[in-house]
């Protein structure tokens, strides 16, 4: 099934349209409150929006032009996972799963027969006859998926799935979702980037309850035009027009690099370099660099073998020994250079 | 108190607490129990078995047995809508419903029972379309189960409500996106999760209902075996055999401290 929606929340300043095609996976990316739960509440039928239209393949399942219509959460065969798994605690991990079934009219029987079907499926087998308070959180989250799987449904809304597992789990379950995902039609809600690359088709990215891009997972991700995406993707992302060779931030960064054919002159452009192609220094560099940023650190973490330095624009990750020759900290003004051979200009 | 020793139980060390409020801790605890232990002093031991056993005090007994169960019922049936509407809906004038469902909470019982005559007496508000449907509500044993059940309402909803709140709607909705009609997310999930704010609720309003005096004696009058009540009956025989009613008094005392026993059992085994 196809997902085909627009919901419009006014009080909390939500307007994004969404697409979901048949069988395929569409993560949803974006900071706290950019509206992602938001919009997967009103697609499950939690919450009624104030316009739009919400369709699965060709059944209105929610429209504000005709008549109100409004399809219950019970009636729309779109199942929901969420960040944490939900189990019933008062039934057994077997009558979770059957809930789904046994609440579509089927005997209990039948139900019993279709839970284990699908505990298999998700290597949980073993837990049929536990209460749920005796699970750990991996194993609760994959009878969730199983018990959500049991129902059928035309469509799966996974809310940030992964994030209440500790490291130790989340691997694993990540994978059974991979599997289980294949062929289904599924949105998929989540900050992990490792998420939206093992899980996702496409990628949609949510800022301020609006949609700032949309495109193929490893698009966004290698060429972003969102801050927000280029974050996750790890990325230094300035945006501005485009001036010559390089993009001009309106408050006067420019940073030079090789521009794509399809951006001309004054085009709003974006320059997109990664940290490892940024120079720290304490003073300008001889021989004047094409691209050199004043900047003030605000933040030092490690990252892998080296040393990540924030500052309110860009990010530089430089040597523990460059670290500690520069004797960097946060507050410092340093400058950053970057190689315009190393920094993408295109269209954002 | 002093610190827990059970086994199982890590002892807690009184972290902060200032020595001074263990004395009116102490001192409230002893007015509770110093009335219970002076009633105790005054039992006649040697004719209790024939006091309690008296007509009158096992119809009184049976009577306010019956009559608190049948109120309880009434509050489970009532109550638990109500406390539903209350913790999962919203409507305009809401608080305002809540404040007048709660309001028997804190209106002296005999009020109670006033605004019940009013209503149902034979002169009330609806008593008379009543009467000529050849119904008799004032000064009937239905009256004592309408009086038990006004003032034992709110116990239920006030208990069941919270309960209802603290456990949030997650488990509803992952039910409704399960397929689960509302009607089959009520019984499977919402009932079960509350049963033991619904337990302690059903224990209160009949603990409640087992004391009620004046909304009864008010609304019901006291007829033996058809409206005198234990507390009634405790309240009479003080005038005439002190000594009933002191041996009356202990046997409610004993069927209150089995209850609040058997829910304190039933609240740890959950």
């Amino acid at each position: 099934m196809s997902l085909s929606a627009t919901i419009r929340v006014p009080e909390r300043d939500v307007d994004v349209s969404l697409e979901v095609p048949d069988g395929r996976t569409v993560a949803v990316l974006g900071p706290n409150g950019a509206g992602k739960s938001t919009a997967l509440a009103a697609i499950a039928g939690l919450l009624h929006p104030s316009g739009g239209e919400i369709r699965l393949d060709d059944r209105t399942l929610f429209s504000a032009n005709d008549s109100r219509e409004f399809v219950p959460p019970h009636a729309r065969g779109i199942g929901l996972l969420a960040q944490d798994a939900r189990l019933f605690p008062h039934l057994s991990v077997l009558d979770n799963v059957a809930f789904g079934p046994r609440s579509a009219g089927m005997p209990r029987g039948r139900a019993r027969e279709r839970a284990h079907h699908w505990l298999a499926e998700v290597d949980a087998t073993m837990l049929a006859d536990r209460r749920p308070s005796a699970l750990s959180g991996g194993q609760a989250q994959r009878v969730a998926i199983a018990r959500a799987l049991a129902t059928e449904p035309g469509l799966l809304l996974l809310d940030e799935p992964l994030s209440a597992l500790d490291v130790e789990a989340a691997p694993a379950v990540r994978q059974l979702l991979r599997r289980v995902l294949a062929e289904r039609t599924t949105l998929l809600v989540t900050h992990d980037v490792l998420d939206a690359v093992l899980l996702a088709d496409e990628v949609v990215v949510l800022d301020g309850g609006r949609v700032v891009e949309r495109g193929p997972t490893a698009t966004v991700l290698t060429r972003p035009t969102s801050a927000f995406a280029a974050r996750i993707a790890g990325l230094n992302l300035v945006r501005g027009t485009l001036q010559g060779d390089a993009v001009v931030s309106p408050d006067g960064v420019r940073v030079a690099g090789l521009v794509d054919e399809s951006v001309g002159d004054d085009d709003a452009a974006v320059a997109v370099f990664s940290p490892a192609a940024v120079g720290v220094y304490r003073v300008a560099p001889q021989g004047s660099p094409r691209t050199a940023v004043r900047a003030t650190v605000t933040d030092l973490e490690p990252h892998g073998h080296q040393v990540r330095v924030h500052t309110a624009y860009l990010s530089a990750d430089i040597t523990p020994a460059a670290l500690a020759d520069l004797a960097l900290t946060p507050g410092d003004e340093v400058v950053l250079t970057v190689k315009a051979s190393e920094v993408a200009i295109y269209a954002g | 108190m002093t610190r827990s020793s059970r086994p199982g139980h890590a002892a807690y060390p009184r972290l902060g607490l200032p020595a001074w409020v263990f004395v009116p801790a102490a001192l409230g605890a002893l007015f509770v129990v110093l009335p219970l232990v002076a009633m105790l002093t005054q039992i006649d031991w040697s004719h209790f078995g024939a006091l309690v056993t008296s007509e009158s005090s096992r119809a009184a007994l049976s009577l306010s047995l019956k009559t608190s169960l049948a109120s309880t019922v009434l509050c489970i049936v009532f109550g638990v809508p109500m406390a539903v509407v209350l913790a999962r809906t919203r409507f305009p004038g809401q608080s305002v419903a809540r404040s007048l469902v709660l309001l028997p909470l804190v209106l002296p019982p005999v009020v109670g029972g006033i605004a019940l005559l009013y209503t149902f007496g034979r002169r009330g508000l609806l008593g008379h379309s009543m009467e000529v449907l050849g119904l008799q509500i004032a000064f009937s044993t239905t009256a004592v189960v309408m009086a038990q059940t006004f003032v034992a309402l709110p116990f239920l909803v006030v208990s069941l409500e919270g309960a209802l709140r603290t456990g949030g709607q997650r488990f509803e909705e992952v039910a409704a996106t399960l397929g689960a009609r509302p009607t089959t997310v009520f019984l499977r999930v919402t009932l079960p999760l509350a049963l033991p704010g619904l337990a302690s609720g059903a224990v209160l309003a009949f603990a409640r209902a087992l004391g009620e005096f004046g909304a009864t004696i008010t609304f019901a009058g006291s007829l033996q075996g058809v409206t005198r009540t234990l507390p009634l009956e405790i309240y009479l025989q003080r005038e005439t055999d002190p000594q009933a009613a002191v041996a009356l008094s202990l046997v409610l005392v004993a069927v209150a401290t089995i209850v609040i026993t058997l829910t304190r059992r039933s609240r740890t085994a959950l």
